[in-house]
């Protein structure tokens, strides 16, 4: 054998033993895509178009919305949707929301009526004013009783306190569950308000979930909120998340990308979520110092600079290097919130901020600069390329399919940089294309935990009086509302929800349902029984 | 996932089938008490390694850490319990320390991926593919560990929580469950229709779960009747992961036919106060009295059934060598994971110690990878596991040699 034909078969032999090796992984990746491609040019039936778009577009259909998108006709029922503000709301849903003051207070005043355990630490050592409100001050001197400072005296009352309390909180448990949203937080609002906030959020995301008119802007928020995710249970963003979906995503989500970034940039639950609001320039001439402080010398922090490339614009492979993580964090410095636990409000510290010259993705930040530093990284962000494609591509996987065509992505992108960021524009591009109503994409997603919830309870046409309960029961499901720990949010890829555990907890649902069991929640047996358990069966988990 | 359902499909167990004992149910309670099973933990969001196992003979280890590192054993009330006169165990993990002293725990510290990112996502991702670097692959490393036989219990690989860890997707049927006595529909009549519909349906994807689902019903029915008592005097810890590794006890000491199992703790993304007052305080301090008094319930509860059982815990990455500027740390690159076992030869911390001198510290920041995560898995999925072929369960990968983890 020459040696040129022993190299071939040696090299054969090589790629036949690494096909071997690859190939449970390669089987099930070649052979997809083809077929899948094939699928999503196949037109999808007439009469199940209007079907599609009302369980992509919304959170399932009522029984009345089959018929209002049949004599509207599907194409005006999706530019109704991509014009929120130009549908009535339901005045139900209003009504309920109206019952919930904790969602339209500003921070400020959410603060001081819904106090936190500093506020009421500082009430405790007389070190701020009484609130006027006769009513809040009692309920401040109560609740002060267990942040008084430690001494024989009042640790014994404290304690007395806490027994008498911890009574009427087992009281409290046992009664809460039947009661109505106005009832429970009304006495959460004088026992213990930091529920009551955490209570009215989530309540308030199923409320408008089941009963918005505006379906499409509340999968919208949804998908949003999910991409800039913060966690409700982190320190003072308990405080902080109910204004951030109000002020930084809500008004955002059919706008401009670049506003929504930045308002998520300068919000004080992102600035705390990702820590961003304790960077400060390692350039420690730049600042004065307390020598005498023993608070340790701060410096850079790179978690929101990371995450905000990694997640929020670029995506992973968006072509950023560790070395541009610590420039945008330098551009960053200084971006911090006006005390956190009092104020909450965004506030640039000029003194921290780094001065020096950067480079971010090949473009230079001149020195001496502001709080124009971060808005410039902002507006290069949400400009660039990769962005574009990873917003797009998330999007499609969002109302598509969990791998959503690459010749579709790549018009939505198109779109998204001939607009400027434009994100009615990149929709209405998704769709008006063929493969959003194509084969492929109909019946392709399986529905979130909250999606079998909102759904259920809107194919049923279920009275709610408290939505504690059925959030509890998503929770379950594994989507506990605003509790996602980690930035990333909760998967877009639908194929994560199909488990036992999950499975089992849609059924139990599903079974209660029918079953009136679920506390807050009532619907017509007679009528939808059979629907509400057709939620924990096969027909039940797709969308 | 068209062969997954196409190998369940061959094996050809009774699942919808009424009252006949299944075979993997007989031959669960017979035969199984002699299999090997592997726990697998994750400790979500990078765990700060170098506080948890403290090389306090390093220098620079201080210098770098000057608010947040754990004091040399005795030079304070709560300072690291020293190992080997070089490293020493963060305090909160002293309940690991008999374990240690005999020689059914080992350490292996300067662990990590090849693959650079820093990113949680894609660290994990990659951590529990099996494959850094390579995005595309669909199922994880702990199923393919799995070997491939028909009939077996249904419980034989399960995922705690209420979603199946990426680790345990694939060709192998496995169970997600958060608990032990949860796992059941409410109504038994509505359990009935639902198993039908499942079985009817024409969703392979949820024919298939829905089958798995209520095979496993069936199977832990009998565990659900006694309520479960830890052996030995266990207390497991309340949080995440005592109450977890408390179900995977309950299993593994019942017989049930377990291989495999996940469970998952997260939390350990310090980028600012890791450490309170003294090492006993602050976040990363709680999570490890968690940690540590988990794994030392189930050893304690497990006992002699521990010579069966290999415990490997994991993180995506470690964290910068040195402290940031907010007395934390951030994403950085080598870890440690510990493997605890009945058949391991521990009492040892292994790994070649890169060092922590600035030259010595990968990209002049973190701790280098000097042991690739691969290898720690791959001898116990060998040793311990007997599986001969590693190139299935790491494709493209073969270790350089099996760590003497095991002697």
């Amino acid at each position: 054998m020459n040696s040129k034909a022993f190299q071939t078969q040696h090299l054969v032999r090589t790629i036949a033993v690494l096909a071997l090796l690859l190939s449970p992984l390669a089987a099930r990746n070649s052979k997809k895509p083809n077929e899948a491609d094939a699928k999503f040019r196949e037109k999808l039936a007439k009469e199940k178009q209007g079907e599609h778009a009302l369980s992509r577009l919304s959170f399932g259909p009522r029984p009345q919305d089959r018929e209002k998108l049949r004599k509207l006709g599907l194409k005006k029922w999706i530019e109704l949707q991509l014009n929120p503000t130009s549908i009535p709301e339901n005045p139900e849903l209003l009504e309920k929301l109206a019952a919930m003051p904790t969602l339209l207070l500003p921070m400020e005043a959410l603060l001081v009526q819904y106090p936190t355990p500093q506020i009421l630490t500082a009430f405790a050592a007389g070190k701020i004013t009484p609130p006027e409100n006769p009513e809040l001050r009692e309920t401040y001197t109560r609740l002060s009783a267990r942040y008084k400072p430690r001494n024989e005296e009042s640790k014994s009352a404290a304690e007395l306190e806490n027994e008498a309390n911890q009574k009427a909180a087992a009281e409290r448990r046992r009664r809460i569950g039947v009661m109505s949203t106005e009832e429970r937080n009304g006495i959460l609002r004088s026992t213990a308000p930091q529920q009551a906030i955490a209570g009215e959020l989530t309540e308030s995301k199923l409320y408008r979930a089941v009963l918005s008119e505006r379906q499409l802007h509340e999968v919208l928020v949804d998908f949003w909120f999910n991409h800039f995710n913060v966690y409700l249970d982190k320190g003072a963003d308990h405080w902080l998340t109910t204004a951030y979906e109000r002020e930084a995503i809500r008004p955002f989500v059919l706008g401009h990308f670049q506003e929504m970034l930045l308002a998520t940039a300068e919000s004080p639950a992102m600035l705390f979520f990702l820590d961003n609001w304790q960077s400060v320039s390692e350039a420690p001439a730049d600042r004065p110092r307390k020598t005498q402080s023993k608070r340790p010398v701060r410096g850079l922090n790179e978690n929101y600079a990371r995450e905000l490339m990694e997640l929020h614009t670029l995506g992973v492979d968006g072509g950023y290097t560790q070395k541009d993580v610590q420039e945008v964090a330098r551009c960053f410095t200084g971006w911090t919130i006006e005390e956190p636990n009092r104020l909450g409000k965004f506030k640039f510290n000029e003194r921290v901020h780094d001065k020096g010259e950067k480079l971010v993705l090949g473009v230079t930040i001149p020195a001496g600069g502001g709080i124009e530093d971060g808005i410039k990284v902002i507006e290069i962000l949400a400009k660039h390329p990769a962005t574009a494609r990873f917003l797009s591509r998330k999007l499609a996987q969002r109302f598509v399919a969990d791998e959503p065509p690459k010749a579709l992505v790549e018009r939505m992108a198109a779109s998204f940089l001939k607009s400027e960021g434009d994100l009615k524009v990149v929709m209405r591009t998704m769709l008006n294309s063929p493969e959003f109503f194509s084969a492929g994409a109909y019946r392709a997603k399986m529905k979130s935990p909250l999606e079998v919830v909102a759904a259920a309870l809107r194919a049923t046409e279920a009275k709610i009086t408290n939505a504690v309960p059925a959030s509890q029961a998503i929770a379950n499901m594994g989507q506990p509302l605003y509790r996602k720990q980690e930035p990333t949010g909760y998967s877009n890829n639908s194929e994560e929800w199909v488990n036992s555990a999950g499975l089992l907890a849609r059924m139990n649902f599903a079974i209660a349902l029918s079953n009136n069991k679920i506390n807050g929640v009532s619907i017509d047996k007679d009528r939808y029984a059979e629907i509400a358990r057709s939620t924990g069966a096969p027909e039940g988990q797709r969308r | 996932m068209a062969s997954r359902r196409a190998f369940l499909r061959r094996s050809g167990i009774a699942m919808f089938g009424i009252g006949s004992s299944p075979l993997w149910l007989q031959r669960a309670m017979a035969v199984n008490s002699s299999k090997k099973i592997l726990v697998a933990i994750f400790q979500r969001g990078a765990a700060d390694g170098l506080n948890i196992v403290v090389p306090h003979g390093e220098n620079a280890y201080y210098s770098g850490r000057p608010s947040i590192a754990i004091p040399k054993p005795g030079a304070a009330p709560a300072s690291a319990v020293d190992l080997d006169g070089f490293f020493g165990l963060h305090p909160n993990l002293k309940a690991l320390k008999p374990i240690f002293d005999e020689k059914k725990l080992a350490i292996v510290h300067a662990c990590g991926s090849p693959d650079p990112t820093r990113s949680h996502f894609d660290a994990q991702d990659y951590m529990e593919s099996g494959t850094p670097g390579l995005k595309a692959t669909r199922d994880g490393w702990l199923n393919r560990a799995i070997p491939q036989v028909a009939g077996q219990s249904p419980i034989r690989a399960v995922s705690v929580g209420p979603v199946l860890a990426r680790t345990l997707r694939g060709n192998n049927a496995a169970v997600a469950l958060s608990s032990v006595r949860g796992f059941q529909v409410q109504d038994k009549k509505a359990g009935d229709d639902y198993m039908s519909r499942y079985a009817a349906s024409v969703d392979t994807q949820l024919k298939g779960t829905g089958r798995e689902t209520f095979e496993a019903i069936r199977l832990l029915d009998a565990l659900r009747k006694t309520e479960y008592k830890p052996a030995n005097g266990a207390v497991y810890p309340t949080g995440r992961l005592g109450p977890s590794l408390k179900q995977i006890a309950q299993m593994i000491r019942a017989d049930a036919g377990l291989e495999v199992a996940f469970a998952d703790i997260g939390g350990w993304d310090h980028h600012v106060n890791e450490v309170g007052a003294t090492a006993l305080d602050g976040p990363l301090a709680g999570l490890l009295r968690e940690f540590g008094d988990s794994l030392a319930a189930f050893y304690q509860d497990l006992g002699p059934r521990m010579d069966d059982v290999v415990v490997v815990t994991m993180s995506e990455f470690g964290r910068t060598a040195r402290e940031n500027g907010n007395r934390g740390t951030d994403h950085g690159h080598a870890n440690v994971m510990f493997t605890m076992g009945g058949a391991m030869q521990g009492g040892k911390v292994y790994g070649p110690w890169p060092g922590m001198e600035r030259e010595q510290l990968y990209e002049e920041r973190d701790l280098d990878v000097t042991t690739d995560f691969r290898d720690v898995l791959s001898t116990v999925v060998q040793r311990h596991l007997g599986q001969p072929s590693l190139s299935k369960i790491f494709p493209g990968y073969q270790p350089k040699s099996l760590l003497p983890i095991f002697g």
